[in-house]
């Protein structure tokens, strides 16, 4: 990393807001981060004294753990609160809580919220620093960037490869910021799913929508498939899983199409049988335990870049 | 309420869309009605004692400003606007009489409410005109009591804020309308299509990751609107028209002779989806604001008469309801004191005359409302608006007499705007820069 640079963001909103450099600087700051969490003693001093409120108004286990994992191992003060659905669920607003957080002087929270564009309301409201832990169908950058260090790790480089995006993309905030990410760093990013969950303009966010499955993972060096949520049904997007299971879920057949060194990643939690394959999901090509290693590395990243950062 | 002493302009240019008089002269207000217009100079002319003589130094003098399409919110959410503030909003604004939507608290759909609303308006501002609503509660099932409340005063019926899903109960609500001489007005919105919509459906509300409405919600929803007033031969209007498919489709059915008449509001002409930026709030309404295309295709639709009315749709919310995750805030966004200065400046971009305009803020709606007003002639009531379409100001929120704050114009530096308001021969809006004889 260039001594000049100086990481130039406060918060955390969406992978739309920071510029390449930005986003490779912090892939760095996390693989040299990786190291701390294979010792012994899994703890630095880095954030001692900072407090840190993991704000999770829509359920999660692995994310909002993977974030205290990563503060806790930089020494910072962690508190969680949990709530389902949206602040105003439990009759106050989001701005009324961002006060009130705001009075106890927190120096970083992070969010997990039903509604897109929450944190940057947050954000407007508050004097510490906000991280994006996924806000409705709009981005997840920790995410976004967890799955880019895996795919560098992998592979590389990021730039010219051909990336396959499978699934729910509509709904997925998993894949927005993946494909602002990969196209941001040069990569070719390919989406597919059914065409009631491929939205309007994804051309514009720099996307190539392919008609099938087998056209978006042909030659692809990353396939990655999104988590079909069960509760999408009730709207009429899909006739049933065993549908999506048969002409959207990654087999071994279809994964034969990819390049032969190409890698398989998931989001994680999986349907097993329905969007992927269970012997796929456990098999040699498969990084998704390595995805959810990389992720505590690159939250490590992220709360010292905005907190600590020097 | 007593009008005040008689009024003379003159120097003013005269708009009357209804004779077509685009010429320098002067009105005369006496007991509340206009007793003297005419080209020229009040020369000769005898005057009323008491008189105040105003110089309007070139200054357009149009027609009470008429806008078919307000919230009030009175009864119910006082909070965000009662009647009173809402008509002196709307006099400011250049507004001599509004029609006011029904979904209050409780829903106007009762002619006790309307008496309510009426009683409310008494000494108001500006003329109000409750819209009675098409169903009970605006649920759709049972036809509002549409005799009663057009006794109490109501002037068309609208479910307005929803839609009217059944097809066969806005059939009905036409065929029964027609017997108590009610305007039908649609909010136009297929609502399986729309349904939890934050915004409109594109590239704009994928990456922001908002759920979308598509123009097509609207369109479809103008289609059979169109369709059944062919079929009963009963008129229609359409609200709040967004989309360039809808401006489309009233456009055809008018040429085929279907009696339907159609509105749009200042900010389908003005902003695109776009200002949605980060979500902010204040640039969220239901119909959302569209594309550049279909911001084009309205422009062109008002001024080649397809759009007939400028209204403004004025929704006040108050921050409570505004300040919030976007899909959790509150449609809609006020526009009686940002109105005629947004749509002036299609006169000033040569897209419409000044006549063009008064008749689409004026003439028009009183037409279709079946109202006084619109036209400067003798024996009319004296309901004025003076406008100086140089006039030059920041659109500023401490400055505004609505109670509601909720507009994507605040701190705009705008231009033209009403210098002075007379509603039934009384000053109810007045600029102090008027000159005074």
């Amino acid at each position: 990393m260039s001594a000049d640079y100086l990481f130039p963001h406060r918060h955390i909103l969406g992978l739309g807001d920071l510029a390449a450099a930005d986003i490779d600087f912090i892939l760095k700051t996390a693989e040299s981060f990786k190291e701390i969490s294979q010792r012994s003693i899994k703890k630095v001093p880095t954030l001692r004294g900072k407090t840190v409120i993991n704000l999770f108004l829509e359920p999660s286990t692995r994310t909002r753990l993977s974030f205290e994992i990563a503060a806790k191992r930089m020494s910072a003060d962690t508190f969680n609160i949990s709530g389902a659905g949206s602040s105003t669920a439990k009759g106050e607003t989001m701005v009324d809580t961002a006060r009130n957080l705001a009075a106890m002087n927190p120096d970083c929270i992070i969010i997990r919220h039903s509604c897109s564009g929450s944190p940057g309301l947050l954000a407007r409201h508050i004097d510490a620093s906000v991280i994006n832990a996924g806000d409705g169908a709009h981005e997840h950058p920790s995410q976004g960037l967890l799955d880019l260090m895996t795919v560098r790790e992998h592979k590389g480089r990021i730039a010219g490869l051909k990336v396959a995006i499978i699934g729910d993309i509509t709904h997925s905030r998993v894949a927005h910021s993946n494909i602002i990410g990969f196209c941001k760093m040069g990569a070719e990013v390919r989406v597919a799913g059914p065409a009631t969950l491929i939205p309007p303009g994804i051309a514009a966010m720099g996307a190539q929508h392919c008609r099938s499955v087998r056209q978006a993972v042909s030659g692809a060096d990353v396939v990655m498939t999104l988590r079909i949520q069960k509760e999408r049904q009730q709207d009429p997007l899909l006739p049933s899983l065993r549908e999506y299971a048969i002409f959207y879920g990654i087999t071994p057949e279809i994964m034969a199409l990819a390049a032969p060194d190409a890698i398989l990643m998931h989001p994680g939690p999986i349907n097993r049988g329905v969007e992927l394959d269970p012997a796929l999901a456990d098999g040699p090509r498969s990084v998704i335990l390595d995805q959810v290693t990389n992720g505590v590395a690159i939250r490590m990243a992220l709360l010292y870049l905005i907190m600590g950062g020097e | 309420m007593s009008a005040d002493a008689s009024i003379l302009l003159e120097n003013a240019r005269l708009l009357d869309p209804a004779s077509g008089l685009d010429e320098k002269g002067y009105l005369l207000v006496h007991e509340g009605r206009i007793v003297a217009v005419a080209a020229g100079s009040p020369a000769g002319l005898e005057l009323p004692p008491q008189l105040r003589r105003i110089d309007a130094d070139g200054r357009w003098l149009a027609p009470g400003l008429i806008d078919i399409h307000v919230h009030l919110r009175e009864p119910g959410e006082e909070h965000k606007e009662t009647v009173a503030s809402g008509a002196a909003a709307a006099a400011a604004g250049g507004f001599t009489a509004v029609a006011c939507m029904p979904n209050t608290r409780p829903v106007n759909d009762s002619a006790a409410v309307t008496c309510q609303i009426m009683a409310a308006a008494a000494g108001a501002a500006a003329r109000v005109y409750p819209v009675g609503a098409i169903s009970v509660g605006l649920q759709g099932e049972t036809l509002a009591p549409f005799g009663e409340m057009r006794r109490a005063g109501v002037r068309a019926v609208s479910d307005d804020g929803r839609p009217v899903g059944n097809s066969q109960f806005m059939r009905r609500a036409l065929e029964y309308a027609g017997d108590h001489d009610l305007l039908v007005i649609s909010h136009a919105e297929d609502d399986s299509l729309s349904r939890n919509g934050a915004m409109n459906e594109g590239e704009t509300a994928t990456r922001l990751g908002l759920r979308g409405i598509p123009a097509v919600a609207e369109e479809i929803m103008v289609h059979r609107e169109l369709a059944l007033a062919e079929y009963t031969g009963r008129p229609i209007h359409i609200a709040h028209v967004s989309t360039a498919g809808a401006v489309d489709l009233v456009r055809r059915a008018k040429a085929r002779g279907v009696q339907a008449t159609a509105e749009t509001a200042p900010h389908y002409f003005t902003l695109t989806e776009e200002a949605v930026g980060l979500y902010d709030t204040r640039a969220k309404m239901n119909p959302p604001l569209r594309t550049a295309a279909d911001v084009a295709a309205i422009r062109e639709a008002l001024a080649d008469g397809t759009l007939e009315v400028i209204a403004t749709d004025h929704a006040p919310h108050s921050e409570l309801e505004k300040e919030l995750e976007f899909e959790l805030a509150a449609n809609g966004i006020i526009g009686l004191e940002s109105a005629l200065p947004l749509s002036l400046a299609l006169v000033r971009d040569g897209l419409l005359s000044p006549l063009q305009l008064v008749a689409l803020m004026s003439t028009n709606p009183a037409r279709i409302l079946s109202v006084p007003g619109g036209r400067l002639a003798v024996g009319e009531p004296a309901d004025l608006t003076l406008i100086d379409p140089d006039y030059r100001f920041t659109f500023q929120a401490d400055q505004l007499k609505s109670r509601s704050r909720n507009s994507p114009f605040l701190d705009w530096e705008m231009q033209g705007r009403a210098v002075l308001t007379i509603m039934d021969g009384r000053i109810t809006h007045e600029v102090v820069s008027v000159h005074q004889g």
